[in-house]
């Protein structure tokens, strides 16, 4: 049997996984909804961005949205390893490529739901963007492209992880890392140090991308950065990946 | 064609600079049931691991369904079914979801999925249980499922590791008829235990692991000629009461530091009360009577010298 259909019997499994633990639910789509009540009506009229508070924040948001999914990725990622079902799969001959690919793929797809159901309630909340279809198309293709990164990267955390639990601790630096960007106020309002992290860190760039295509025009100045992040952290994720799982299984 | 199912010779295995298996040679015949009994540690899961290709050996080789493990690791994996020490069952999926992900991922036809995991669901007594998830199962439970799983794609030869260790006794005894009714399909089992009786009870040969080497081999019974049987152990208060009793009671042997009698009896109420009516005859008593039937810690005094405990 082909590692194709393999990879799809494991995606499969990842996604059952994913929507039978009410915690990865919570985690990953209801939690950036709450933060993004909490930030826009408690915090909101307290910041002062320039335009409305919920299209600043919106494209951070999103962001966030792909950060909260991946610790449940990277718990799961573990259990496979720990407890057994790993060695099942190697001698059934399933490629360790459809093992990971069945947790990333899932893990974009987890994503994808929660920024839509992100997005929706934002709509309901005054959201209101400038952006064309094509726009949202290039928008879909960025958030896309971190979620396939971060999830690479996800994977290589949870396999390096002594146990389920440790993984889900891995992944928190990632979801505390949005809050240290431009995501809920600008990054030129934050004290200095905080302020020079902020701009250089990888999920600013890609943050001002997302704005710049939902209100207006982006600048190349963000764009190539985000971008060359991404490929960068995808790479960086898929081969600590593949090397840790030689390793380990 | 050979009717070896399992050939290893010369297998060595360390991890860094400890020795786990030093040069361990066995050979399993087709179709029947071979045990590899020893304590925790003395490298019985390392074994596995090598022979179901999910490790590799440092040195000898292992023929396995006639392939070599290091160089036709496809072939042997298309040949075996194994079930780990931990059960390898998919907590969040329920029984039957979980052997069909089985089906799934074999190289079977997809029409006759359907009807391999009701019969699996039917043959283990699992079919109530199956639209639950796992997570709500009982460890027997989930040790059958895990079993069944391993008997999706029907391999000839099939490895278990520790299949007992942990159940109940009820449980235990479900497994063991399910393994006997495996090997009456043709199925040669490789089993692995702490437990002589399970290995007494299962399988045709028993080979005995002690800190990486094998140090006996045989039928159950020539295994149990080197090992004392059952007996009754007597303790005294002093020893000239010691002294008397041993000279009444034919075939015991004294430990007069211990101040213990081993009597050889089968346990049963019939020679018990023969055995205390001599006793009483002579007017002896003894401080403390308890009846011992043999061990794996037993097993490795005779053959080795110590206990299960001096070898972790």
């Amino acid at each position: 049997m082909s590692t194709q259909s393999h990879s799809l019997v494991m995606l499969r499994r990842s996604s059952k996984h994913i929507a039978r633990n009410p915690t990865s639910v919570f985690n990953a789509v209801l939690m950036p909804i709450v933060i993004m009540l909490m930030f826009v009506y408690m915090f909101g009229d307290a910041f002062n961005v320039g335009v409305d508070y919920i299209d600043y924040a919106t494209p951070g948001l999103m962001l966030l949205a792909v950060c909260y999914g991946l610790g449940s990725t990277a718990t799961a990622v573990n259990s496979d390893m720990t407890k057994g079902i790993i060695n099942r799969f190697k001698v059934m001959d399933v490629s360790r490529g459809a093992v990971l690919t069945g947790h990333v793929v899932a893990s974009v797809l987890t994503n994808l739901v929660a920024i839509a159901a992100l997005v929706g309630v934002a709509f309901l909340l005054g959201f209101s963007p400038s952006a064309s279809l094509l726009d949202w198309l290039a928008v879909a293709g960025v958030i896309m492209l971190l979620a396939f990164a971060a999830g690479w990267f996800t994977v290589a955390l949870g396999l390096s992880a002594k146990s389920p639990e440790t993984a889900g601790m891995a992944a928190v630096p990632l979801v505390l890392l949005p809050f240290f960007s431009s995501a809920i106020v600008p990054a030129e309002k934050m004290g200095p140090g905080l302020r020079q992290f902020a701009e250089y860190q990888p999920f600013t760039p890609i943050i001002e991308t997302l704005r710049g295509l939902l209100n207006g025009v982006p600048a190349a100045g963000d764009v190539i950065p985000a971008l060359a992040w991404c490929v960068g952290i995808a790479l960086i994720g898929y081969l600590w990946a593949r090397s840790t799982f030689t390793k380990r299984a | 064609m050979t009717t070896s199912a399992i050939a290893v010779s010369g297998l060595r295995k360390a991890y860094k600079d400890k020795v786990v298996l030093d040069g361990i040679d066995f050979d399993v015949r087709a179709g029947t049931v071979f045990s590899l009994l020893g304590p925790n540690g003395a490298g019985k899961t390392t074994t596995v691991n090598v022979l179901t290709t999910l490790m590799k050996a440092d040195g000898g080789t292992v023929r396995v369904a006639g392939h070599d493990v290091a160089t036709e690791a496809k072939a042997v994996r298309a040949a075996i079914g194994v079930t780990g020490q931990f059960a390898a069952v998919d907590e969040l999926l329920t029984g039957q979801e979980n052997l069909r992900l089985m089906v799934d991922l074999s190289r079977m036809p997809a029409k006759d999925g359907q009807r391999i995991v009701t019969e699996l669901l039917e043959r283990f007594e699992l079919t109530e249980y199956a639209r639950k998830p796992v997570s709500t199962y009982s460890g027997g439970m989930r040790r059958k499922l895990d079993l069944a799983m391993t008997l999706v794609g029907n391999p000839r030869i099939i490895f278990l590791d520790e299949p007992t260790t942990g159940l109940d006794p009820r449980s235990r005894h479900t497994m063991w008829s399910i393994i006997r009714a495996l090997v009456a399909d043709g199925v040669t089992v490789f089993l692995t235990t702490q437990y002589l009786e399970e290995a007494d009870q299962l399988a045709d040969r028993i080979a005995v692991l002690d800190q990486g080497r094998l140090v006996a081999q045989g039928t159950p019974d020539e295994l149990k000629r080197q090992v004392p049987g059952t007996h009754v152990r007597l303790r005294f208060t002093a020893v000239a009461e010691l002294d008397a009793a041993a000279r009444v009671l034919t075939n015991s042997t004294p430990d007069r530091e211990a101040l213990t009698l081993r009597v050889p009896s089968d346990g049963g109420t019939k020679s018990l009360r023969a055995l205390l009516d001599r006793l009483d005859e002579y007017s002896l008593s003894a401080e403390e009577c308890s009846v011992h039937t043999p061990d794996l810690d037993d097993v490795f005094l005779a053959l080795t010298g110590h206990t299960t405990e001096a070898a972790k």
